[in-house]
């Protein structure tokens, strides 16, 4: 198989290495498990009598420690190249992506790899991390702190954690209604038609560097 | 090396803008100025509009519920009793009727938590403790006195001259009805100038006794003397009256 146009046969191209997969997914479950502890916390009147209560603070606090580390621990090490390129990726915006957000979509663009919507899920998700984490901890550690800064550090917790809430149904949303990009997730790779419907410009970018072989992905070569 | 970023594979240089970091670093400073200020907005909301309003900013207006034991002891009105022994001269055990038959206090005021969270005009009423300890006689040794909890566990500590500040009461309704078993009903203490904790919840019994016996909380690292300023000594020259 030589390597032209007219052999891109049901190619496909890898949009997330396996770091990425795990990293998302340790994200994921370390939020997932926050968000569930953090009900019956929040809204511990209403449930009435919360069994064990103690129980669900310390798995709330541990996760909360645990937050960061999915993403240092990726971004950090040999393993983290990709990861990093698209730590890049999502931190610079072209005048086109921040004109396409906002005109809320409106606009033509060719997407990068993560469209500008995308971008912003996980610029706030890494915010998030940085605030809920701080807030956090001054509420555990409150000692160290004066009384208004504690009330403070509350009232940032809480209203973060609203946001993170809408963020993230918002997110989950997005992921079920958009299968190609779900799928991405779990096994990595993308059709070259959802690359060109969903991430034109990374695609247009693929083909210009497309004289490298480590870019240029099929079924059976699965290189990255 | 594959030219995969961004910027390489691009003909011409396009310019771009850190707007993650920008977003970043702007959110974080958000964070900061919320704990710095956010009391302060709080505190404004919940005096001006009233708690109304003040409840509609996340963290505001809204208990959270502690318990030690993970359970809320469920004790029916007409079982309620109030031991009071030690250095008294005459011991007595109060029924909810027999709390309700002393002098009735009211009286708006916050709950402030160690923890941060405050919830504002909260209405409380009750007895004085003053006044229960009036009725029992407080011998000349007594020092301190030392209180007990439905739940077997906590257990809270005010020195005599704290135990007769006006706004110490064992509050038998809170927020406008019977105190809830959450919020430690039917008879809960309420310690107005301290952090919550002194504000023992499921009040079973009070001892006089001759010297101050660290509480729960207080075991567990929390001052002996919560004062709401901060202070950590048995008395508060300057304490801050809502």
């Amino acid at each position: 198989m030589t390597i032209t146009d007219t052999t891109r046969v049901a190619t496909r191209i890898l949009r997330f290495d396996r770091v990425q997969r795990a990293a998302h997914w340790a994200n994921a479950a370390l939020f997932g498990v926050l968000m569930f502890t953090a009900i019956p916390l929040y809204f511990g009147s209403l449930f009435g009598v919360v069994l064990a209560r103690h129980v669900v603070e310390m798995i709330h606090l541990w996760s909360g420690l645990a937050l960061p580390l999915p993403i240092i621990v990726s971004l950090l090490g040999p393993w983290g190249r990709q990861m990093r390129r698209d730590v890049r990726r999502i931190n610079y915006w072209t005048r086109y992506e921040i004109h396409w957000l906002r005109t809320l979509g409106k606009s033509r663009l060719e997407a990068d790899k993560f469209n500008p919507g995308q971008k912003l899920n996980a610029i706030f998700i890494g915010a998030a991390i940085i605030v809920m984490l701080a807030t956090g901890a001054m509420l555990q550690w409150f000692r160290f702190f004066p009384v208004p800064w504690r009330q403070g550090a509350t009232f940032v917790h809480d209203t973060f954690s609203y946001v993170i809430f809408a963020v993230v149904i918002g997110h989950v949303f997005m992921a079920l209604t958009h299968p190609g990009s779900l799928r991405s997730m779990f096994t990595g790779w993308v059709s070259e038609k959802w690359a060109a419907t969903q991430a034109a410009g990374w695609l247009k970018e693929k083909r210009l560097a497309e004289d490298s072989p480590d870019v240029r992905c099929t079924p059976r070569g699965d290189r990255r | 090396m594959a030219p995969l970023t961004h910027e390489a594979t691009e003909s011409e240089p396009v310019k771009r803008t850190a707007v993650g970091r920008r977003t970043i670093l702007g959110l974080s400073a958000l964070g900061a100025l919320g704990i710095a200020f956010g009391s302060s907005v709080q505190n404004f909301f919940g005096s001006a509009f009233g708690s109304g309003l003040g409840g509609l900013l996340p963290g505001g207006d809204r208990f959270r519920i502690y318990s030690i034991t993970g359970t809320y002891p469920k004790i029916a009105d007409r079982d309620y009793r109030l031991k009071v022994s030690g250095l008294v001269e005459r011991p007595k055990t109060f029924t909810l009727a027999d709390l309700k038959a002393l002098p009735v206090t009211s009286f708006t005021k916050p709950f402030q938590c160690v923890t941060g969270w405050r919830v504002p005009n909260v209405a409380w009423e009750g007895v004085r403790l003053s006044d229960i300890l009036d009725t029992v006689g407080v011998r000349p040794e007594a020092v301190a006195l030392t209180f007990e909890s439905y739940d077997r566990l906590d257990t809270e500590s005010l020195t005599i001259d704290q135990a007769h500040l006006p706004d110490v009461i064992v509050a038998y309704r809170m927020l406008g009805a019977p105190v809830t078993t959450e919020h430690g009903g039917p008879v809960r203490l309420y310690v107005a100038q301290m952090f919550g904790y002194k504000s023992l919840k499921w009040l079973s019994a009070i001892r006089v006794v001759n010297a101050v016996r660290a509480g729960f909380w207080e075991q567990n690292g929390y001052p002996v003397n919560g004062w709401l300023d901060g202070s950590t000594g048995p008395t508060n020259p300057d304490p801050r009256l809502d």
